[in-house]
């Protein structure tokens, strides 16, 4: 586990069970699922409520998910602390703007990886809300319930994700 | 509410810890799944479900926690899990991981973030359409597979554990 190339790096494995670990805990101890998607609808009532909280306080969307900080809000803020400390520690902690992936595709352009990256974040967050999940809120915690719709999404996600990503990059390059 | 609060955040801190040590807050680990060339994130993905889904059942069967079942409203769920999936491929990051690759450093994950508030915002704007339409087409309610099959959870939990070791497996000797 873990290289001179990508220092601290853990087995997927392990660090898969043992956030699926976590998920226990949480559901034991806070009786809390995870769940990310929903953290953004109040973020943007939020945000929002600075420009028209008349508006704001009207829409049926944001008195169904209200714009307060509350369990999953911490829990996402958190995702970035953690990862931060994780990647820090490691020495793995990397100032990136282009995804090498992306870069060795489309080249060296930032704004263009932006603007890409802003768009698919729009039509992601759409999708995510309209399938009241995204990978944390249905494919984890959905998948670990049995739930039907948490296996049907997570099948969903994958299939439109690689549609797009055959678009954008075409198909049977594999090495 | 304040524990509730502290729980959140240092759940959250721990998530992103693991995230972070295995590799799946990337783009290249999220396209690279999406494009069948790395598999790191489906490892880490069913690895975290399979134990999830035996502590959380056991959970249940001892009376320590109930489930939260999202209802399976086939419009909303295939349509939104498809337009989810198409933006997934476009941004690299979901909304969990968007924030775990800010931490880690990546910007662009930045410009996700910001995509996405105004993707929740203009939701909030369709919402009562959406409500009206694709909310409504096809609702089963909150089913568990399960139920479905009717036949007893650890029936339904076994053969996918068993799956997953042999899709590891496979993933292994395929070195994906």
């Amino acid at each position: 586990m873990g290289s001179s190339k990508d220092p601290g790096a853990w087995n997927p494995y392990l660090a898969g069970a043992l956030s699926g670990l976590v998920s226990i805990g949480s559901v034991w101890f806070a009786g809390k699922y995870f769940g990310a998607s929903t953290t953004f609808v109040r973020g943007a009532g939020f945000l929002e409520k600075y420009i028209d909280p008349a508006k704001v306080a009207k829409m049926e969307y944001f008195i169904k998910e209200k714009p307060i900080i509350d369990w999953q809000w911490m829990f996402v803020v958190g995702i970035l602390i953690g990862s931060f400390i994780a990647a820090s520690f490691s020495g793995s902690f990397r100032l990136q703007a282009i995804p090498d992936m992306w870069r060795e595709r489309f080249g060296d352009n930032a704004t263009k990886r932006g603007i890409v990256a802003f768009i698919g974040g729009i039509i992601a967050m759409f999708g995510a809300r309209l399938a009241d999940g995204c990978p944390s809120g249905h494919g984890l915690s959905g998948s670990i319930q049995l739930a039907v719709s948490g296996f049907v999404a997570l099948a969903c996600f994958f299939v439109g994700g690689i549609i797009i990503t055959r678009l954008l990059y075409g198909g049977g390059e594999r090495k | 509410m304040t524990t509730d609060l502290l729980y959140g955040l240092v759940t959250g801190i721990l998530f992103g810890f693991l995230l972070q040590k295995g590799r799946v807050i990337r783009y290249d680990k999220q396209i690279g799944a999406l494009r069948l060339l790395d598999m790191t994130i489906v490892k880490f993905m069913l690895s975290a479900i399979v134990v999830g889904m035996i502590g959380t059942y056991a959970l249940v069967d001892l009376g320590l926690a109930k489930l939260s079942i999202k209802p399976m409203i086939v419009g909303a769920v295939v349509l939104g899990g498809l337009v989810f999936g198409v933006g997934w491929g476009l941004l690299g990051y979901c909304p969990g991981t968007s924030l775990g690759a800010v931490g880690e450093g990546r910007l662009d994950g930045l410009w996700g973030i910001a995509g996405m508030l105004a993707g929740a915002a203009i939701y909030a704007e369709a919402y009562p359409l959406m409500n009206a339409t694709v909310l409504k087409w096809g609702d089963f309610g909150k089913i568990t597979l399960p139920q479905v099959l009717g036949i007893n959870h650890w029936l339904v939990i076994l053969p996918i554990a068993i799956g997953s070791i042999f899709l590891f497996r496979w993933l292994e000797k395929k070195g994906l």
